[in-house]
């Protein structure tokens, strides 16, 4: 796992039946290109965030491929409906094999 | 020679296309009003009329991410940092907490008054330097460099608890003579190019340096998040940026001459708010 | 320059190998990617928004936003890129709009492409120029 990854999420406390919400999410990681050489001139390895998934209750909501194009510290933001109470699910798959997850619930009353 | 110098500016120099909405208000999140332009402290009379905040010179995209926390990429460490705050480092397992409790509590108004003369030390000094006292003689842990990842997100915690609060660092009394030698260092032509801070930062503010907007070189912003290294960077690592981009060879990051050119800059910024963490290109 | 039989051997079994890679081992052009993704089906240039900065301050972090209503799936170039992708965006059945922003890196001034196939099959193209300024002061 890379070290010191830390994802960030801000999802709506509450909603409306049916209600679109704005999700932003941010993760802090290097996202090495494998474009750039170190001092010796040998090439650093690619080490990205390569997937992005957000699901609410089971069903998706976004699934993004990432390439080594984005930006350090990966951010998205998109509009989720929430037809019910319950929880969404962020995850963030890294080149190293490691699954950063994250979730937030949500009520609608 | 010097004429020659001066042309070479003139030449990098150039009146300024309009990139960024001058005009633009920066708040923060929807409530917190941030004062960008203000005038001058009595101590710069005749040389500037007024100071304006960082944020002023940057484009509308850079000016955006700085006015919600969660657009702003700085919080993600800032996060990181109020973890390392509640964790126990070095040989007197204590963490920051064990002594400082709720930051939002004990840093509040901090970053506003420093660097400041500490009686204790006898000396002017930022926050970095009393951060690394406390890792050394309070927690008994390792110092953390001055210009490293760890400091700069540290010194962006205790920031945040006086962001909104007005530049008010003290010029006189102990602090005076540290102050001095700051505004000698300001003043002073350093590196092949022989450029002072004030020849960008004072002569030609609002100008386009190449393809940079220069600001009037204001610290209440830091640390910032720069779009460049998409990192946290403190005062003192900018200053050695620009000291070396005037193909000088920069003071030491947490060295008595970039403390005290931090002071005497945060003092041209008396008036203006604490920013940080910001956001700049 | 002579080769040794053995060493005329390797180079050929070189070529061999070289001959059979598949098209993804080498960096894929951004009009090839293009034509992998609409199976070379012709492109509407409406139906999808790209916005950009005219000026990028810093082409490590630019700005963008893509909208396609009723998209199933966005995909983003970056032409002037050493590797031109940037991204691809599927929406899911909760997706509320066909939208997305993020922030992406560009090595120079250049075009961006998006790219969006629609609930009906036919695809949609939009694109944005940015210029990427080279600082005076990077410090």
């Amino acid at each position: 796992m890379a070290s010191g990854v830390k994802p960030r999420v801000k999802v709506p406390k509450t909603a409306a039946a049916g209600e679109a919400v704005v999700i932003k999410t941010l993760i802090s990681h290097e996202m090495e290109s494998g474009q750039r050489k170190d001092k010796e001139g040998k090439v650093i390895p690619r080490s990205i965030i390569n997937r992005f998934t957000c699901d609410f209750n089971g069903q998706n909501v976004i699934d993004v491929t990432l390439e080594p194009a984005i930006s350090t510290n990966p951010y998205f933001q998109f509009e989720a409906t929430v037809p019910e109470t319950g929880e969404f699910v962020f995850t963030w798959h890294d080149d190293d094999g490691s699954v950063y997850e994250d979730k937030q619930s949500i009520t609608v009353g | 020679m010097k004429r020659l110098h001066m042309a070479l500016l003139a030449a990098l120099v150039s009146a300024s296309p309009v990139l960024a909405d001058e005009e633009a208000e920066l708040v923060i999140n929807g409530d917190l009003h941030i004062v960008t332009r203000a005038p001058a402290a009595p101590h710069l009379e005749g040389h500037l009329d007024e100071v304006i905040s960082g944020w002023v010179f940057r484009s509308d995209e850079t000016q955006a991410l700085q006015m919600d926390d969660f657009d702003n990429p700085g919080m993600v460490f800032v996060d990181r940092a109020m973890e390392v705050w509640n964790t126990v480092d070095g040989s007197e397992g204590k963490s920051c907490a064990s002594c400082h409790n709720d930051p939002a509590e004990s840093m509040k108004g901090i970053r506003a008054v420093y660097p400041k003369w500490v009686e204790s030390a006898k000396e002017v000094r930022g926050i970095p330097a009393q951060v690394n006292d406390c890792r050394e003689n309070r927690m008994g842990a390792k110092p953390w460099k001055y210009e490293g990842n760890e400091m700069a997100e540290m010194e962006a915690l205790i920031t945040l608890q006086s962001r909104g609060m007005t530049v008010d660092v003290a010029i006189d009394g102990p602090a005076q003579s540290t102050w001095e030698r700051g505004k000698e260092i300001y003043y002073t032509r350093y590196g092949q190019l022989e450029l002072s801070c004030a020849n960008c930062h004072e002569n030609n503010f609002g100008n386009m340096i190449r393809a940079d907007h220069l600001s009037q070189g204001q610290i209440n912003g830091f640390p910032a998040y720069r779009l460049k290294n998409t990192k946290l960077n403190t005062v003192h690592d900018r200053f050695k940026g620009c000291v070396r981009d005037t193909r000088g060879v920069p003071f030491k990051p947490g060295g008595a001459e970039f403390t005290a050119l931090e002071l005497y800059v945060a003092s041209r910024g008396n008036g203006l708010m604490i920013e940080g963490p910001s956001v700049r290109n | 320059m002579t080769f040794t039989r053995r060493e005329t051997l390797a180079l050929g079994l070189g070529a061999a190998a070289l001959s059979v890679l598949p098209i993804h081992a080498r960096a894929a052009t951004w009009d090839e990617l293009i034509a992998e993704f609409t199976g070379g089906a012709a492109m509407a240039d409406t139906g999808i928004t790209l916005t950009a900065p005219e000026i990028a301050e810093n082409g490590n972090t630019v700005p963008i936003d893509v909208a396609a209503p009723g998209a199933t799936a966005i995909m983003v170039l970056a032409t002037g890129n050493p590797t031109p992708p940037v991204a691809t965006f599927n929406f899911g059945p909760l997706a509320a709009s066909q939208a997305a922003s993020t922030r992406i890196r560009l090595a120079k001034t250049q075009d961006l492409i998006a790219i969006a196939k629609l609930a009906d099959g036919s695809f949609a193209k939009a694109q944005a120029t940015v210029k990427v300024t080279i600082g005076g002061c990077g410090g």
